[in-house]
């Protein structure tokens, strides 16, 4: 039985910023990681291999140099890694994404039982939490999304339980195998890579699949398959606020004129 | 078939517009159909000029106006010359696809309910969704699917909707993907709804991205803004690229317009009791036999009683990585104490470990619009903001007269918290006890 970590490369977010002349993205020496909620996924794909002899495999779509992500996935552990890269993918909106995800998973299908795909519960840049649920209507497998603990996995009844983490409850539900499963960082603590296995990574083999083996409708996939598309970027405009006395060398002066403004507006409870 | 011969139109060559490309995914190398874009390293485009056909396919697909079309001279004058031309035509399938989208009406919101108990950001969206309604000149429908949930409709028209479509039945009791993304396909089939909005919750996202993949149509997460533009389309505007810009997304060829947005993020429509409107019982059911998926166990979260309900609260005191330490949170307990507020953090002070994960403000944590928001220490990533931007007002507390949070806030105090959010606690105390 195969379990399957679909994995992102992201820019760390955390550390764009926007020029102030500009009013565009300063992208220069930003690095990529792995989307961290997708470490998580990768580090539950690997804890199954572990405890169940699964065989795990990453997968990724992105351009030629999301390998990296992929190669990590090979140091920490996972028996593949497929890169799905073709420039016909580019500019993908979640609906064809999760069209050559799902390609790519019915394809290993071919060779062996899928049993879970996992993913991460969103990435941190597009922050959608759409491609999971895609994967899973597209496949027809059971759709568990936000799970922070697996209770038990019945190979035999082909049955998984996990709880969910909702807002302000949690759910213990039962679904059938296979499943897509997206998870919270909760779930687990994922590991690091040892170095013989992050030297072995460094020779093992990224497979890359483009389209010509996954043999999808040009006009499904990449920007000709996505039905929604950015007509504007912008920054947000905002208007100036009133900075009030000079907090640095009076501080208790400027919290009082603040105090005033406030009882002034009414919008104090005291 | 006598017509003159039509002077060539000249189609020039794209080029790239220096330092306005975000690094969107290559969406303009997607769309060159002769392979004429290579991208670099850090993602931005390289024109292939011998290759460029002049088709505008990649200037039209960028987000960020990074690329344009360029002429010779003696092209711009052929240009100028056929400027007073007719229109162009649009061919057959381009027809079928604007009769096809014309074909749906109306704006539905999606009803997200617990035992009967609504949550509170479907009213929100009932609210949006009443003033796109009013700017398409369409009905308002709540969708509330259920057990015994009846009364939800009474409250649906006191919020705006003009109509309620339930479906009423045992299978529906608790949320499962399968048989809520069976009953709102078969109703989107049914009724061919314009605009669907649902709630950016754990349910609604779970329920949005699967019911528009079936459907095959777009779904825009987490907006922050929605409008109806000239031709009728919904334009969704929400933060982009990790949140450092906002962006507005649309789906103007496919049907039905599918938006999540996040609960706070609208305001609460004024409620009017006694509004009427109109109710459509559908008896649709799905056998529970054919369902693989089972609510075992409920469990409310223990820690329910006393937890702090950041999203909920109408004063907010946030810390971020300026408050240095897990220990000098308690200055801020003691301030939003004496307001009957709660403290908040930024990602900084929750990754720190100064506060629990349910207390981040942000794009990856709570949405808020308290009366009042305090920033202590709080620098003011965009993730941040786009997180707390529409509370009534905004204090910033912050050494660095730069730093980004000053852009939003109301009021703002330039100085050392440690001093200044001690004054402010004598203060209000004062106040009180006077």
């Amino acid at each position: 039985m195969i379990v399957v970590a679909c994995i992102k490369q992201v820019p760390d977010t955390t550390q764009v910023q926007i020029d102030p002349v500009t009013n565009t993205l300063v992208r220069e020496g930003i690095p990529f990681i792995i989307n961290p909620y997708d470490t998580h996924a990768l580090e539950e794909t690997l804890r199954l291999k572990d405890s169940h002899g699964f065989k795990a495999v990453a997968l990724s779509m992105g351009p030629p140099n999301a390998e990296a992500a992929l190669r990590k996935a090979l140091a920490l552990g996972v028996d593949r890694s497929i890169l799905l890269s073709d420039r016909v993918f580019g500019g993908a909106d979640t609906l064809s994404t999760s069209n050559v995800i799902s390609a790519a998973i019915r394809r290993l299908m071919d060779e062996d039982e899928i049993g879970i795909v996992f993913c991460g519960k969103q990435t941190i840049d597009g922050d959608t939490a759409q491609v999971g649920p895609g994967i899973a209507v597209r496949l027809g497998f059971s759709q568990l999304t936000l799970v922070d603990r697996i209770e038990r996995i019945d190979t035999g009844a082909r049955t998984i339980t996990v709880r969910r983490k909702l807002e302000g409850r949690y759910e213990i539900v039962e679904a059938r195998l296979p499943a897509m499963i997206t998870v919270v960082r909760e779930l687990n603590r994922p590991r690091y890579p040892t170095v013989p296995m992050r030297l072995a990574s460094a020779k093992a083999e990224v497979e890359r699949w483009s389209n010509e083996e996954l043999k999808l409708d040009v006009n499904s996939v990449g920007l000709k398959g996505s039905p929604t598309w950015v007509s504007r970027i912008f920054s947000p405009q905002r208007a100036q606020g009133e900075i009030l006395g000079d907090g640095m060398n009076d501080p208790v002066a400027a919290a009082l004129m603040l105090v005033d403004r406030l009882v002034e507006g009414d919008l104090l409870a005291v | 078939m006598t017509e003159p011969k039509k002077i060539k139109k000249p189609r020039g060559k794209a080029r790239v517009v220096t330092g306005k490309c975000v690094a969107c995914g290559a969406r303009c190398q997607s769309a060159c159909p002769v392979d004429g874009v290579e991208m670099s390293e850090a993602g931005e485009p390289l024109i292939l000029v011998e290759k460029c056909i002049g088709c505008v396919k990649c200037v039209k697909a960028c987000p960020a106006g990074a690329l344009e079309m360029f002429y010779t001279p003696e092209e711009l004058e052929i240009l100028a010359a056929l400027a007073n031309k007719g229109e162009e035509e649009l061919d057959e399938e381009e027809l079928a696809r604007r009769r096809l989208v014309d074909s749906y009406r109306g704006v539905w919101v999606f009803i997200e309910q617990n035992s009967g108990e609504a949550a509170r950001v479907s009213w929100e969206l009932t609210g949006v969704g009443r003033e796109l309604a009013n700017s398409l000149g369409v009905e308002l429908t709540a969708i509330i699917i259920g057990e015994k949930i009846g009364h939800l409709a009474d409250e649906a028209f006191s919020y705006g909707a003009d109509c309620a479509c339930l479906i009423d039945d045992r299978v529906f009791s608790q949320y499962r993907t399968e048989p809520f993304l069976d009953a709102m396909c078969y109703l989107i089939g049914k009724y061919k709804p314009e605009v669907v909005l649902m709630g950016a919750t754990g349910m609604g996202r779970d329920l949005a991205g699967a019911v528009a993949t079936r459907v095959k149509t777009g779904l825009t997460a987490d907006c922050t803004g929605l409008g109806i533009d000239e031709k009728r389309n919904l334009m969704q505007t929400r933060p982009a690229f990790g949140g450092n810009i906002m962006a507005t997304i649309m789906c103007d060829r496919f049907r039905p317009q599918m938006a999540t947005v996040r609960p706070h993020v609208m305001p609460m429509p004024e409620r009017r009791p006694g509004a009427t409107g109109k109710v459509v019982t559908e008896s649709y059911t799905i056998s529970e036999s054919s369902i693989f998926t089972r609510v075992l166990e409920v469990i409310t979260d223990k820690s329910g009683k006393d937890k702090v309900d950041v999203a909920g609260a109408e004063f907010i005191v946030s810390g971020g990585r300026g408050m240095m330490a897990k220990e000098n949170f308690g200055m801020l307990e003691e301030l939003a104490d004496l307001l009957g507020g709660v403290v908040g953090g930024s990602r900084s002070a929750v990754d720190a470990g100064w506060l629990p994960q349910d207390r981040q403000v942000g794009q990856t944590g709570k949405t808020v619009r308290p009366k009042i928001y305090i920033a202590c220490g709080i620098s003011g990533a965009i993730q941040h903001l786009v997180g707390m931007q529409d509370s009534d007002v905004i204090i910033a507390i912050n050494r660095d007269r730069e730093a980004p949070i000053f852009e939003v806030a109301t009021y703002g105090i330039v100085g050392d918290l440690f001093e200044v959010v001690p004054a402010l606690t004598n203060r209000l105390r004062e106040l009180k006890e006077a």
